[in-house]
């Protein structure tokens, strides 16, 4: 096991340089001068020139790299053109909020979206099932700022029960992390759905109902834990676009987090900023996708990591 | 096998698959939005003749009613001629995305799979870095570099989408490749390209139709998220994302101006979202029951 996750460990790191190459690349593309650009449009030509000597863009691409590479390590990431603030501590101020926001919303979605299909599964063509697949292709189909705003009016200028964006207090997290939420109850009730009505059809299943066991027993303890597989896998990967869907969500909620901060950023053109934002992102992901790696092995004893 | 066999034998299953989908209801009503989709993208200047993006000060934030039946916008626009006018926009977007992503994400996807070795490791490393981004935030990131507006979008999207091809046809390709037609036709000395063409490319071609149908609307989402932030198409442009986001600031007193254009949103990711559905079940022997 320890083995696995070393070897893991290093399989990441190509991912990592190949999305320090995507970053460094990120300014080289831009049209223009990067050194203008990272100064902004107010800098002064004395600025400009000394951003120019400070990235070291008058060196060879690669020494250019090697540089860029080095203080990402050390994850100094320059100043944001808009603040002059180091990156790093904008990062950290708000990477707090997304993550709670992205916790809270996984949660829900495991909660009501695990259940939900394995009702269905379990009673497939009846009213239930019907209720679950529509509800869970409306979801998928739905635009998550959309719905943001509609709960919006509905739960704070209608009924005025929740607030309709900021921060402060529980209320405050209900309605984005219902919003964020939203779409990956429905991917997972759906991958939940066909992943059990395939371990249902199995011959296992069958011998145990054959045995005389409970339904109760044989979908618990026989089907649900074959199913789990494919389920943590799909919401490993839903968290993803949960990451996406938290750019969306934050800004309908005004909720202080790195979404926003990356739109933000977008809009005003400060690339230390975004490019900082990205990595992190990307950091989130690969991260949780090792964990997924990791739970695969606790969930199915089967899975020998050599 | 002959020629004329062979294509009776496609013919039979095109038939029944066409009668699996005919049954399924679900499937038949996301042809039918999709059809009324097509409809109004095509035929939006009859619809509503006239400018979409004019604006009248005079009737601003006006509730629907009997002369503006979805109520106007903070420019006094009638909302139903915006939507109208913007599904053509969406399906342009949609159609430009997929595009990008098919001719580039297939050929790489057969490359990888087909030749395996050098050239499969380079393609998939690539594909690995573009896939550790989830694919809005990598639109994002292109965008961020590219700039905003119409074209914009259609290649950030379109690059996005790009690794979710090379995967699937990779995958399929594997399983493909081992077939014993694919090894006969390479004893009888057929070169890798017609190969490729003519006995691999017809077998990947159902995950790709179903792939495609639900790509476009993720494609159509995407599009509305980058318009909602203001990041896509601009305006006085009718897209539907941007109609929401600048419905967003009158949530208070005419929240029918940010009510709508999601709704249009909404059926025209229904309407793929079903027809992928129903194209996997009825096209798809692994999803048989």
């Amino acid at each position: 096991m320890f083995q696995y996750v070393i070897k893991r460990l290093v399989f990441t790191i190509p991912v990592l340089i190949g999305i320090s190459l995507l970053l460094f690349f990120m300014l080289r593309m831009l049209p223009g001068d990067p050194a203008q650009v990272l100064a902004g449009q107010m800098a002064t030509p004395e600025e400009v020139e000394n951003i120019r000597r400070q990235l070291g863009l008058d060196r060879p691409i690669h020494v250019q790299y090697a540089v860029f590479f080095s203080r990402l390590v050390q994850f100094d990431l320059g100043r944001s053109a808009r603040t002059q603030n180091p990156v790093t501590r904008e990062i950290w101020a708000r990477l707090p909020n997304t993550v709670l926001l992205a916790v809270v919303a996984i949660t829900l979605a495991c909660l009501f979206g695990i259940p939900a299909g394995i009702v269905s599964a379990v009673r497939p063509y009846t009213w239930m099932d019907y209720l679950v697949t529509s509800a869970a292709l409306f979801g998928i189909s739905m635009p998550v700022f959309w719905l943001g705003l509609m709960l919006v009016v509905v739960f704070s200028i209608l009924l005025q029960w929740l607030p309709a964006g900021g921060t402060g207090s529980w209320k405050h997290v209900i309605l984005p992390s219902v919003t964020l939420a939203s779409f990956v109850i429905a991917f997972i009730a759906r991958m939940t759905r066909s992943t059990m009505m395939e371990v249902l059809s199995q011959d296992y299943t069958t011998t145990a109902r054959s045995k005389g066991l409970k339904e109760e027993v044989v979908i618990v303890k026989h089907a649900l834990k074959n199913a789990l597989i494919p389920i943590i896998t799909v919401v490993g990967l839903q968290f993803g676009l949960l990451l996406g869907g938290a750019v969306l969500t934050e800004t309908v909620f005004a909720w202080p987090g790195l979404g926003r901060l990356i739109v933000d950023s977008i809009l005003a053109r400060d690339y230390p900023m975004i490019q900082g934002a990205i990595l992190v992102f990307g950091l989130l992901y690969i991260f949780v996708n090792l964990v997924t790696d990791l739970l695969y092995a606790c969930v199915d004893p089967r899975i020998r990591y050599d | 096998m002959t020629e004329e066999k062979e294509h009776r034998e496609y013919a039979g299953q095109f038939r029944r698959s066409w009668a699996k989908l005919k049954r399924n209801k679900a499937a038949l009503f996301g042809g039918a939005l999709l059809l009324l989709y097509l409809f109004t993208a095509l035929f939006a200047p009859v619809l509503y003749p006239g400018s979409p993006s004019a604006p009248n000060l005079m009737i601003s934030l006006e509730k629907p009613s009997r002369d503006h039946f979805l109520g106007t916008d903070e420019l006094g626009r009638t909302i139903m001629g915006r939507i109208i006018w913007g599904s053509r926009v969406s399906l342009l977007i949609a159609l430009g995305v997929i595009s990008v992503g098919l001719v580039l994400g297939v050929p790489l996807g057969l490359i990888s799979g087909y030749y395996g070795g050098k050239i499969d490791f380079a393609i998939q490393r690539v594909t690995d870095m573009m896939l550790a981004f989830p694919g809005f935030l990598l639109a994002l990131a292109l965008v961020a570099v590219l700039g905003v507006g119409l074209k914009n979008t259609v290649i950030s999207i379109g690059i996005s989408m790009i690794p979710i091809y090379i995967r699937l046809v990779r995958g399929c390709v594997l399983s493909v490749k081992e077939q014993v037609y694919v090894e006969a036709a390479r004893a009888v000395g057929s070169k890798d390209f017609r190969i490729i063409v003519r006995h691999i490319l017809p077998n990947v071609m159902v995950p790709i139709t179903v792939q495609t149908s639900l790509g476009m609307g993720t494609a159509i989402l995407f599009a509305a998220g980058l318009g909602f932030l203001g990041l896509g198409v601009q305006p006085p442009n009718p897209e539907w994302g941007a109609m929401l986001g600048s419905g967003r600031a009158y949530l208070f007193n005419a929240p029918h101006v940010a009510t709508f254009p999601g709704v249009a949103i909404f059926l025209a990711v229904l309407s793929f979202n079903l027809l992928g559905d129903g194209l996997r079940d009825a096209l798809d022997p692994r999803f048989r029951i």
